[in-house]
Order: structure tokens, then C-alpha cells, then sequence
């Protein structure tokens, strides 16, 4: 009696699972779709579903007239600078924190953590001030110095520092190297798979941040993937351009989604670690 | 354990200690400097600048007190927008927990593809807001957008979604909360795996059903996660701003106005960085005691 109660069970729960799946796939292929349509097939009634014929012509359009590629090479120039950045300078205050007798290290510490939750919105407009002064406006420098170290690495890795035995650093000690050695050598080869989990977080947080650099770049020259492509908009959403806007989306959207596939064991674990280790 | 090996530092000798100070510094300066210049000193100063009417263009910024918190209070599109940013909260921040905590629940058993549920599930969460909302814009699109495709075939009447000052605000907070549920529920799944199958055995023993072991194992011991997930989520909802720039604008009639938009429009449409940072402050504060409030009412308050 039981047995063919839980088939059907599974089988019910296979279907649930399937059409959710649906609900959170099937925008991503809607937007690949109208990509691949004329704006006559995609403002059709009775709507079309499946362009015909498949137009790709929107691609190349929307590449030769606004410079994706620009704005690609700013994102990751800027997204991996700051993510290889943080992990260091995160490992090396995370280093203090978990292991070295330092002054009032417990007061910064708990500094560092009161900083972190504070909204950016508090601190955009002065840092917005400060790069004016700087005369860094609408360059690089504007979108990585300010995210050189975030306290937010610091306490992921002190936490993960804490977590390793300490016997092959104290070995080490008696050998007679210096601290500096064992951090480089020892902690952080251990700590691998904490840094790379903290440089994908990081990456992926500043490739899709958009407040900051909406306000502190205002030319093409300096946009990132997420304010070109919100400038893309403006200008297509207003003509009813739809089909080479999604196609533009697609061009932004699919290399991040094809690095999330390649990466995703450790993003996921990384983004449910960000919730566990409060 | 560490208290005692702390202790035994103590009585190391000086050199050992002072080797300990200078890479302490060396380590930790470059950290520090950056969390000085760009978030500590910030914080400050912009508190000086909400006493001021403080305009880039203009060389003078002349002192005025509390006008911007007075102008602010005084002014209806901040209340406005302080209102739209409460329902969008409110709208987003349970409906997307328990959502999320439901997926978590049909995830956390012994099936097949979970890792492929999984990754569907989190697929919107690292696409960009940008790309998202550019994409549900036109999945709201009012002619031939998929959402009224599927209510006309249905023989249902098409939807202004985004064009309506009732329903825009709505649509808005669908589209967040699909775009972050995975995300939570990946917090909640790391919960569920963390309670010890033992508890499960011992309940089963004991002949309870799956209803009293949600309430009695399950749910107890998700408070750390749930909590997480609505502390974090709250105060994300109440920065947004990437899905209302690019789907809305605001609009129509100022329905999607959130704090932080109206924060935007005044700093860097109006140059007005005194009031803006007046609102900030606002914001600030009023998540402060949001969070407090969670933590309370929780029973939870040693959790940090």
C-alpha cells in the first residue's frame, strides 16, 4: 500500500520541482528569444513564439553601435583587480585578527564589523565629494581604490583562520620563521579554498554592483557592463527597440552565467557560508 | 583552549612580541588606510554634510543647521517615498522567506537533479540586477509582454503592470523576489543540512508525524537562518535602487519613488548632497532600530 503512495509522491514532487524550475529558467530563455526576432515578430498578434525565421542580425547590431566590448574589458579589469585586492588585504588584517598579539586588535575588530552594516547609501555622496576633490571622477581609480579591502573579507577569513589548528604555524615558529613567511606560506595555502570562495563573492558583487559607478563614471570610456547596459535601455526602451535590446542583454548576461556554471560549487557555498558564520 | 595559549604568549620574550607588532602593522595598514579614507572617514563626513547646504557646483556651502532634516520632514515626496519603501519591504522581505524557506524544504531530500533544481533556482541570483529588470520589463510589457500572452490565453484582461501607479509597485516586488529566492534558500538549505539527522530518529521513535517535526525540530532550530534572511533581506529592501532605475523610474505618479531613489534624484539630479545626506542618515537609523527590533522580537539578541 505504501510503496505506490510514494511513486506517486515523488513523481508529484518531480513535477513541482520541474514547473518552479520553469518559473526561474524560462525568463532567461524569453530574453534569447526575442533576441533572435524582428520587432514585427515580437509585436505579432497572435504572439510568436518561436522566431521564424531566427534573425541575428540584432547582434550584430547592437555590437557594432554601442561598445560592449568597452565596457566587458572595464568590468573585468575593474571586478579583478578589486577581488584579487580584497582577498589580500583581507587575509592580512584577517591574519592580525585570528593569530597575532596586536594593540586594541579586539576594538577594531569590532569596528570593522559595526562599518559593515552600515547602508552604502551613507557613504556614497561623500565618497562621491572625495573623488571629486581627488580628481579621480569617471576614471578607474573612481571604481577599485575605494574597494581596495572591505572589513567584510577581513571577518570571513578571520573566522576560517580561527578554524585551522594552529600545530604546523607553532612548528614553524620553533624553526624560527618569521610571521610573515607563515602567513604566505602556511595559513593562505591552507586557507585556499576560504580565498577563492571570498575572490568569487567579491568578483561577483562588484561586476554587478551599479549605484556607484552609475554616479562616479559618465562617459563610455569608463562604463561597466551594468551602466552600459542601463544606458542601453534608456535609449532602446524608449524607440520600442525591444529586439536589440535583449540582444544586448544576452551579449552582457550569458559570459556570467557561463563563468557562474564553471564556478558555481564554490559561489554557492560561498553565498550559504555568508549566511551560517553569524 | 585559546585563552590558555594567549596566556602562555604573555610570558613569551619581547622579540617575539615586537616581531608580532610590526607585522601587525604591516599587515593590517593597508586594510585599515582604505576602511579609514573610503568607509570610516565617509560616515562621518557625511553626517557634517547633512548640516549644510552643500551644493558641488557652488564654492560656498553655507552652515544651516537642521534645515534639511526639516525640509525633509516637511516634505511629502520624502514620506511618499519612505512609504513606498515600507510596502516594498514588506511586500518582499516574508513573502520571499517563505517562499524561499518552501524551496529549501522540497531541496533538502533524497532526489535526483538536486544540483540541477539548485542551480536553477540560483540562476537569477548572480545574473544583475540591471540585465533582470531589463529582462522582466518587457516580460511586463503591456502589448505583447509573456505575462499578458499567458492572461489572454487564458481568457483572462491583459494587465497594465509597470504603466499603473496600483500595480507597479507590486510588479516591482514579484521580480525582486524571484530574483533573490534562490539565494535564501540556499541560506536555508545550509541550516536544514546543519540539524543533526538524530533529532529526525529520535522524533520518529517517539511517533511524531512530519507536521510536529517542522514545528517542534525543524523550525526551532532554522531561527539563526531565518533570522538572517530577514535581517539581511529587510536591509537590502530598503536600499533598493538598480530594479526602480531601470523598470520604473520611479513612476508613474511617483508610485515606485523608493528612499534611495529620492536619495538619487536630489544628490546627483538637484545637487542637493545636504538633504540627500539627511536622508541617508534617515535610512541609516531607521534600519539600526529595524534590525534591533528583529533581534528582539526573536529572542535572539547575543546572536552577533
Amino acid at each position: 500500500m505504501i510503496q505506490p503512495l510514494r511513486i506517486v509522491n515523488k513523481t508529484f514532487l518531480y513535477i513541482l520541482l520541474s514547473a518552479l524550475a520553469c518559473i526561474f529558467v524560462f525568463p532567461f530563455l524569453w530574453m534569447v528569444l526575442a533576441s533572435l526576432k524582428t520587432n514585427m515578430q515580437i509585436f505579432a498578434i497572435p504572439p510568436i513564439i518561436f522566431p521564424k525565421p531566427i534573425i541575428w542580425k540584432n547582434y550584430s547590431i547592437v555590437w557594432e553601435n554601442v561598445p560592449l566590448a568597452r565596457f566587458y574589458i572595464n568590468s573585468i579589469f575593474v571586478s579583478s583587480t578589486v577581488a584579487a585586492s580584497q582577498v589580500i588585504t583581507s587575509a592580512m588584517a584577517a591574519y592580525v585578527f585570528a593569530r597575532l598579539q596586536f594593540p586594541k586588535k579586539h576594538l577594531i575588530f569590532i569596528v570593522y564589523l559595526g562599518v559593515m552594516m552600515i547602508p552604502s547609501q551613507v557613504t556614497v555622496i561623500p565618497l562621491f565629494i572625495i573623488c571629486r576633490k581627488i580628481g579621480i571622477i569617471d576614471t578607474y581609480g573612481a571604481l577599485i581604490l575605494p574597494f581596495l579591502a572591505y572589513p567584510y573579507g577581513a571577518f570571513l577569513l578571520r573566522q576560517f583562520f580561527l578554524s585551522i589548528p594552529s600545530d604546523l604555524e607553532d612548528a614553524a615558529r620553533v624553526d624560527g620563521y618569521p610571521r610573515m613567511a607563515i602567513l604566505f606560506r602556511i595559513v593562505m595555502p591552507l586557507s585556499k579554498p576560504a580565498l577563492i570562495t571570498l575572490g568569487l563573492l567579491t568578483f561577483m558583487f562588484t561586476w554587478n554592483s551599479f549605484f556607484w559607478p552609475l554616479v562616479s563614471t559618465n562617459t563610455t570610456e569608463h562604463y561597466t557592463v551594468q551602466v552600459g547596459l542601463a544606458m542601453l535601455k534608456d535609449q532602446l526602451h524608449m524607440a520600442g527597440d525591444w529586439s536589440t535590446l535583449m540582444a544586448g542583454t544576452v551579449i552582457s548576461t550569458i559570459p556570467i552565467l557561463i563563468f557562474f556554471i564553471f564556478t558555481q560549487k564554490n559561489l554557492i557555498k560561498g553565498f550559504s557560508l555568508s549566511g551560517l558564520k553569524y | 583552549m585559546r585563552e590558555k595559549r594567549s596566556l602562555e604568549k604573555k610570558h613569551q620574550t619581547s622579540p617575539l612580541r615586537r616581531e608580532d607588532f610590526i607585522t601587525g602593522i604591516i599587515c593590517l595598514s593597508p586594510s585599515l588606510l582604505i576602511v579609514i579614507i573610503f568607509v570610516i572617514f565617509p560616515i562621518l563626513f557625511s553626517l557634517g554634510i547633512s548640516f549644510f547646504d552643500w551644493r558641488i557646483i557652488t564654492q560656498e556651502k553655507p552652515f544651516v543647521g537642521l534645515a534639511n532634516y526639516v525640509k525633509m520632514f516637511t516634505n511629502p515626496e520624502f514620506w511618499n517615498a519612505l512609504k513606498n519603501t515600507a510596502l516594498y519591504t514588506l511586500g518582499v522581505v516574508p513573502v520571499g522567506a517563505a517562499i524561499s524557506l518552501g524551496l529549501a524544504l522540497l531541496l533538502n531530500r533524497n532526489i535526483r537533479f538536486s544540483g540541477f533544481f539548485r542551480t536553477a533556482f540560483f540562476l537569477p541570483v548572480i545574473t544583475s540586477t540591471i540585465a533582470v529588470a531589463i529582462v522582466w520589463l518587457w516580460i511586463y510589457n503591456d502589448h505583447n509582454g509573456l505575462l499578458n500572452i499567458i492572461l489572454r490565453a487564458v481568457g483572462m484582461k491583459p494587465v497594465t503592470w509597470l504603466t499603473s501607479s496600483k500595480t507597479a509597485l507590486l510588479s516591482v516586488i514579484i521580480m525582486s523576489i524571484w530574483k533573490n529566492a534562490g539565494y535564501h534558500m540556499v541560506i536555508f538549505l545550509a541550516g536544514l543540512q546543519s540539524i543533526p539527522e538524530s533529532f529526525y530518529e529520535a522524533a520518529t521513535l517517539a511517533g511524531a508525524g512530519p507536521f510536529q517535526k517542522f514545528r517542534y525540530i525543524t523550525w526551532p532550530m532554522l531561527v539563526p537562518a531565518t533570522l538572517f534572511v530577514l535581517v539581511t533581506n529587510t536591509i537590502f529592501s530598503f536600499q533598493v535602487f538598480g530594479p526602480i532605475y531601470t523598470m520604473t523610474g520611479g513612476g508613474p505618479v511617483r508610485s515606485t519613488t523608493v528612499i534611495v531613489y529620492h536619495l538619487y534624484v536630489r544628490a546627483f539630479e538637484f545637487q542637493e548632497m545636504g538633504y540627500a545626506s539627511a536622508a541617508a542618515w534617515v535610512v541609516f537609523l531607521l534600519l539600526i532600530a529595524m534590525t534591533f527590533l528583529q533581534f528582539r522580537l526573536s529572542g535572539k539578541e547575543k546572536i552577533l
